[in-house]
């Protein structure tokens, strides 16, 4: 796949920190503002998705991108349900428990374990979609040759 | 127990994101964990079975407790009928995962299938023990789209539109369910499905609800391919890997689909005379429509995915008949007869239609070909998966001593018993023709003449496939002891109660 012009490179190189930093945002306050773990995610890979589009890569760096993100992907699940299986060692000892202080309501370390269950969430999002992407564009690739 | 219930559940999760992540470092993980995985859940639910008196139990995830007796959390329910479900779906992906140690290297990408296998069992443990709608229909999600991509696992063109085919079909049954479900929270104000029938209950006839029990039937229909939704089903069990399509078979149309059924209609909904007459009827339509679609055909695997929803029509009409003695306020003896009867096939057919499928891909692992027009002679060469398919042939067509006769006697006495004469003479041809077809298998496949020059070097399958094989057939018979009444009492009866309880059952669980 080939880049596009200097000038969409420059763009994208300018916004795609700035998508990314607004979607850590997103996913951080997912307890207190609309948003949250999957929509966070979701802003997250269309940062790398620019990029891969603006600048283009070859077929095998494309293939270990998304080796990395599908590794990425199983990590966000695992982490998810590792933190909801402490809730049975941990307090009351059922499923699911939120273990960690509640904190003061409208703080942004607050709410226990909502975030950490978001930053999961949007890790595993933004991979899955990305996933996706690499796999339609090595897929397109692959029948182009 | 009780600390125990979200087990099942989480297992084949974990188990499936390590695979994903860890599988292509270590090759042997992927078939190791799932079996172990499967194992513990399997003895979980033979433990809740054998252990102490199969309370039901309510477990509050998140420890998420009533306010003024309405439930706010997501509760999980555990009673003799979801554990019943839950050792079928157990034992037969156990067996399932077993055997494909050496079947699933004839594909390539193991980890996915382990990976989507385990998804799926932890989706169809979590419709069981679901507690309220709409986590439910995620579980059904769950299950039923880790199952689109193991059918077209193939990725050959037949699979993929199997797949495709499967997938609309599935899509359409999935927005009514998920309309149906919308509109009951938007009548009842909840989700918990006690809560649902206390109010319910409360409220009385309302053709609004009328209205969702259709949807929820066509819906789960479609999933459990009852007659006039079937299509979809001769096409991906056919094309599915062999272990996948006795998964489909054998537990996900019971689980997705039967299990739901039964569950809403009996337990949430107020049992209505005329429900109940449709959905015997539908199944009475498939029970006979299902084996005349059956016999004609030559692609083994699509001969027993027809037969699959020809026996669902057994179970269909053994509870039905049961639901319409109890709606029309009928004796408890003759209904409890005829679930016991519907129940009874159920589990036989998980065991022996899961068993055929295994015995298919036997045949296919070792000559390439569906068509019996290609087999023949093979009862010299691979006599193992000759004897456990005439075992599972023998227990399809009702022949004693195998289970299948007696699940079958038993929704005939109760037929008879209920003067539902048509039903039980429908049901003798039904299984007439049952045994013309499977007698076709066997003759084209084990007995037809010699084997041909070019297959004179097959051997019997390898021993995982082998295990797999006998341990299904040795259950083929040891489950027609659930008729010793003893042996029925303490795991059919509790399961039957569960449904003869009718709405009752879930309004006493919430005010306990």
């Amino acid at each position: 796949m080939k880049g596009m012009s200097i000038i969409v490179k420059k763009v994208s190189q300018l916004i795609a920190g700035i998508i990314f930093l607004y979607g850590i945002y997103i996913v951080l306050h997912g307890h207190l503002t609309p948003g949250g773990g999957f929509a966070g995610g979701a802003i997250l890979a269309g940062a790398f998705i620019l990029i891969v589009l603006a600048f283009g890569t070859d077929i095998i760096h494309l293939k270990h991108d998304e080796e990395r993100a599908s590794l990425f992907e199983g990590l966000g699940l695992l982490a998810f349900i590792l933190l909801a299986i402490l809730g049975f060692i941990i307090g009351i000892k059922v499923f699911f428990n939120n273990y960690l202080p509640k904190g003061q309501l409208g703080e942004l370390v607050s709410a226990g374990l909502i975030p950490l269950y978001n930053i999961a969430v949007g890790i595993e999002v933004c991979a899955a979609l990305f996933t996706i992407f690499l796999a339609l564009v090595i897929y397109k690739e692959e029948i182009s040759k | 127990m009780y600390k125990l219930i979200p087990l099942p559940v989480i297992l084949p999760l974990v188990a499936a994101f390590l695979i994903a992540i860890v599988g292509k470092r270590f090759k042997r993980l992927a078939k190791i964990l799932s079996v172990l995985v499967f194992l513990s859940t399997a003895v979980l639910s033979y433990w809740y079975m054998v252990a102490g008196n199969q309370e039901t139990m309510l477990y509050k995830i998140g420890g998420w407790e009533p306010i003024n007796d309405i439930p706010i959390g997501v509760y999980m329910l555990l009673d003799p009928f979801s554990g019943f479900m839950l050792c079928i779906i157990n034992t037969i992906a156990l067996l399932s995962t077993v055997y494909s140690v050496n079947y699933i290297t004839k594909f390539t990408g193991v980890n996915y299938f382990y990976t989507l296998l385990s998804i799926m069992v932890a989706g169809l443990n979590g419709v069981v023990l679901a507690g309220d709608l709409f986590n439910l229909y995620v579980f059904l999600e769950i299950t039923v789209i880790s199952s689109y991509a193991l059918v077209a696992f193939g990725t050959d063109k037949e699979e993929l539109e199997a797949s495709l085919k499967y997938q609309v079909l599935g899509g359409i049954a999935t927005s009514l369910i998920l309309f149906s479900i919308g509109m009951i929270y938007w009548y009842t104000k909840t989700l918990n499905m006690m809560d649902i029938t206390r109010v319910l209950h409360a409220s009385g006839d309302v053709k609004l609800i009328q209205f969702c029990q259709l949807m929820l039937i066509a819906g789960f229909g479609l999933k459990a391919a009852i007659m006039p939704f079937h299509g979809w089903l001769p096409d991906a069990h056919s094309s599915a890997p062999s272990p996948i399509s006795a998964m489909l078979s054998g537990v996900v149309i019971k689980a997705a689909g039967l299990y739901v059924i039964f569950r809403l209609f009996f337990n949430m909904f107020e049992l209505n005379f005329e429900i109940s007459v449709l959905i015997t009827a539908i199944g009475t339509l498939s029970m006979v429509v299902g084996v005349f679609l059956a016999i004609g055909q030559w692609d083994l695997k699509r001969l027993l995915a027809y037969h699959s929803i020809s026996q669902m029509g057994y179970v269909i009409i053994g509870v039905g008949m049961g639901m319409i003695i109890l709606s029309r306020q009928g004796s408890l003896a003759a209904a409890s007869l005829a679930i016991t009867g519907g129940l009874f096939h159920l589990v036989n057919h998980a065991v022996f239609k899961g068993l055929l499928f295994l015995n298919a891909g036997a045949i296919e692992y070792r000559l390439g070909t569906r068509d019996l027009k290609k087999m023949g002679g093979l009862a010299e060469k691979m006599p193992l998966t000759a004897a456990t398919s005439l075992g599972a042939s023998m227990a399809i067509s009702g022949i004693p001593p195998f289970n299948g006769f007696f699940s079958k006697l038993i929704i005939i006495i109760a037929a008879i018993q209920a003067r539902f004469y048509i039903l039980a003479a429908l049901a003798v041809l039904v299984s007439i023709i049952t045994l013309a077809s499977f007698m076709k298998f066997q003759r084209y496949a084990f007995f037809n003449g010699k084997i041909s020059a070019s297959r004179v070097n097959i051997s019997e399958v390898p021993p995982f496939m082998a295990f797999s094989m006998t341990i299904m057939a040795l259950l083929c018979l040891a489950l027609s002891l659930l008729l010793i009444p003893d042996l029925r009492e303490h795991v059919l009866q509790p399961a039957v109660d569960i449904l003869t309880g009718r709405n009752a059952y879930f309004i006493n669980l919430l005010n306990k």
